[in-house]
């Protein structure tokens, strides 16, 4: 949904610092020897957060070389999962549930708010480099609804006030404090 | 309150914490179990309780393990399945959030009955927090000796691991799961061979959903007889029951199976009923997926019997009138609900979440989103109504996976149901 160039190339040299690679490698270890090719998903997510927020070729390529695996098979695993990004997003996405549960409860007014909030449509990016607007199938918060993430953490029971607020307030920090742990974190 | 046997602690200050939960008589199970029953009758236990999958198609447990294949020598694997997208659903989420050690117990006692010595638990991408809360729990059991090597000083060893997904309804489809699970597109497998036989890396596997497993410990510290006097017939024991939509109290109940769904949905102690003082227009009991029914239909059967929440109960009728405990994702609506645009909605969401091997489900439910859309938006003709019907069945039956029924039956449904209000659609 968000409009990418499929497989941007940067030609920038793209590396983890050393405890991230220490944590790939306790990654790796979890499955068989020989089947690395499983641990791809948790390190994309891990790469997707402090590589640039999306994952850009050199990322990918990146990825693949870590893991022993052809690029191709890296590829075709980002494109067909919807939490990753193929292209520039902002700091924050905005991802909207707009599933059935959510829309009845007042999910479709969040959305429409929100876009005239920010004057962008689905998939648009604020010229500030600030925001993204997705709108996401359900997230399991359906009895909380309407539900969002923005860069997965959940925000719930939202109106067209609390959307304003919360907007206004990741405004004021810079991305990097991020209130709760990353994925990395989450991973003893 | 019915009997509550996996909620029954969760009010508890701290009960996310391992000394809270082993003070309240948490690991108990998991004591008995691995020190006095051997893995076979921890098995027995299970069948007796006549516990069934609660991940949506209620398949008995026990029966599934005995599948098994315990000929091969090559490891075996459980997977548990905390990919919970399905629209309606949010009780696993509730469940780990809560008491991730009851997770952890059930894992426990669930892999030393099946033989496995590796487990993972496939939780979907956007449960990123969780993550950190599932890992920090297995980091407090193991610490204590309730997982790692010779737990509890006997040989049974256990490593768990979560694997997070990263945004693909389909990897809840167990097949689709373990492809991910190996690092691929989640394009579901062509079954046979079933896991039971060539599961994660074409070893023996168990797939099993969040609530099966955590209901493994309860089972073993009442007995499997015991479980499986609590509820009605062959819908024994308890269930997690996730309400939302037009309802003054939404949540996770665990209600025990049996109950009438009259109350379910207008006693305080669950729904609480209708929003705003609105009637009951209709309900989806099982996630989805499953026919939405009309409120007639969903408080009493087509004969006449109030309708309880127990798989034969709320299927009674068949697809004329009846439709499904599944998850138990319950989504009320109430009377100013457009059943039109619901349906579209969902359609939407199954266009998208097809991952696109079979033709029928991929083309089929793009068109069935095309027609409803052009339907909700005024554009649609009388014609259209037969043409939903005709492709829905044309997706049913003929695809790899059940994604492609579970995106039939809810347009099938709502035009048997509601074909007025789609004519309605389409005259003005
Ligand atoms: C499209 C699709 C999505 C599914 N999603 C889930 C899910 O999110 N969680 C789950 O436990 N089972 C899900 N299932 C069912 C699983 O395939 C499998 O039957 C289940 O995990 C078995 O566990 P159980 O026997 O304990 O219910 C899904 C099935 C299909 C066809
Ligand atoms: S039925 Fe749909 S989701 Fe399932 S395998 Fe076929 S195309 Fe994929
Ligand atoms: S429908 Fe929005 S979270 Fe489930």
């Amino acid at each position: 949904m968000i409009k990418h160039h499929l497989f941007v190339r940067e030609n920038m040299p793209v590396s983890f610092k050393e405890e991230t690679l220490e944590k790939v490698r306790s990654l790796i270890r979890r499955y068989p020897e020989g089947k690395q090719k499983s641990a791809l998903l948790p390190v994309l997510h891990i790469a997707q957060e402090e590589l640039g927020g999306y994952l850009s070729v050199d990322v990918m390529d990146y990825v693949a070389s870590l893991l022993g695996l052809n690029p191709m098979e890296v590829y075709e695993v980002a494109t067909f999962y919807s939490m990753f990004y193929l292209g520039k997003v902002g700091n924050y996405v905005l991802e909207v549930c707009h599933t059935g549960p959510c829309a009845i409860c007042g999910g479709e007014e969040v959305l429409k708010h929100i876009k005239e909030y920010l004057n962008i449509e689905t998939g648009e990016t604020t010229p500030d480099g600030m925001f993204t607007l997705k709108e996401v199938e359900c997230l399991g918060a359906c009895g909380n609804g309407p539900a969002m993430q923005v860069n997965t953490e959940f925000y719930e029971h939202m109106t067209a006030g609390q959307v304003e607020k919360l907007i206004e307030r990741l405004r004021q920090k810079s991305k990097e404090e991020g209130s709760s742990k990353g994925w990395a974190e989450q991973f003893s | 309150m019915g009997r509550a046997i996996l909620l029954d602690k969760v009010n508890i200050p701290g009960i996310q914490t391992f000394e809270v939960y082993r003070a309240h008589g948490g690991y108990t199970s998991a004591a008995k179990g691995l020190r006095e029953m051997t893995p076979a009758q921890v098995q027995q236990e299970v069948i007796k309780s006549g516990l069934r999958g609660r991940g949506g198609a209620g398949f008995p447990t026990g029966l599934k393990w005995s599948f098994l294949d315990r000929k091969s020598d090559k490891p075996r694997y459980l997977v548990c399945n905390a990919d919970e997208s399905e629209p309606g659903t949010f009780k696993d989420r509730y469940l780990m959030e809560h008491l991730p050690h009851l997770l952890i117990e059930g894992l426990t006692l669930s892999s030393y009955a099946l033989g496995v010595k590796t487990c993972y638990i496939y939780i979907r991408g956007e449960f990123r927090y969780l993550v950190g809360i599932l890992e920090n729990a297995i980091r407090e059991a193991k610490k204590n000796n309730y997982l790692g090597e010779k737990i509890l000083g006997t040989d049974f060893s256990l490593e768990i691991y979560v694997h997070p997904g990263a945004g693909a309804y389909i990897c809840g489809e167990e097949t689709a799961l373990l492809e991910s699970l190996e690092g691929k597109r989640g394009n579901p497998r062509i079954k046979p061979p079933f896991p039971a036989y060539k599961g994660l890396y074409n070893c023996p596997t168990v797939v099993n959903n969040v609530e099966t497993l955590a209901t493994v410990g309860p089972v073993i510290t009442m007995g499997g007889d015991a479980y499986a006097k609590l509820g009605m017939g062959k819908s024994t024991g308890t269930k997690l029951m996730s309400a939302c939509g037009n309802i003054n109290k939404p949540g996770v109940y665990e209600v025990e199976l049996g109950l009438p769904v009259e109350e379910f949905i207008y006693s305080d102690e669950y729904c609480g009923g209708i929003k705003n003082g609105r009637m009951l227009k209709a309900v989806i009991p099982g996630g989805s997926s499953v026919p939405i029914l009309p409120a007639d239909l969903i408080l009493n059967t087509a004969r006449g019997d109030s309708r309880l929440l127990t798989y034969e109960s709320l299927a009674e009728g068949g697809f004329e009138s009846g439709s499904m405990l599944g998850s138990g994702g319950f989504i009320v609506y109430d009377e100013d609900a457009c059943i039109v645009r619901n349906t579209w909605n969902l359609t939407r969401f199954y266009r998208h979440e097809s991952c696109g091997q079979c033709s029928p489900c991929r083309e089929g439910t793009g068109w069935m989103e095309k027609v409803l859309y052009r339907i909700e938006h005024g554009k649609g003709r009388m014609s259209d109504i037969d043409l939903l019907v005709r492709v829905a069945k044309n997706i049913e039956g003929n695809t790899i996976c059940p994604l492609g029924d579970a995106a039939a039956w809810p347009v099938a449904s709502a035009i048997r149901h509601f074909r007025k209000e789609f004519e309605e659609h389409i005259k003005c």
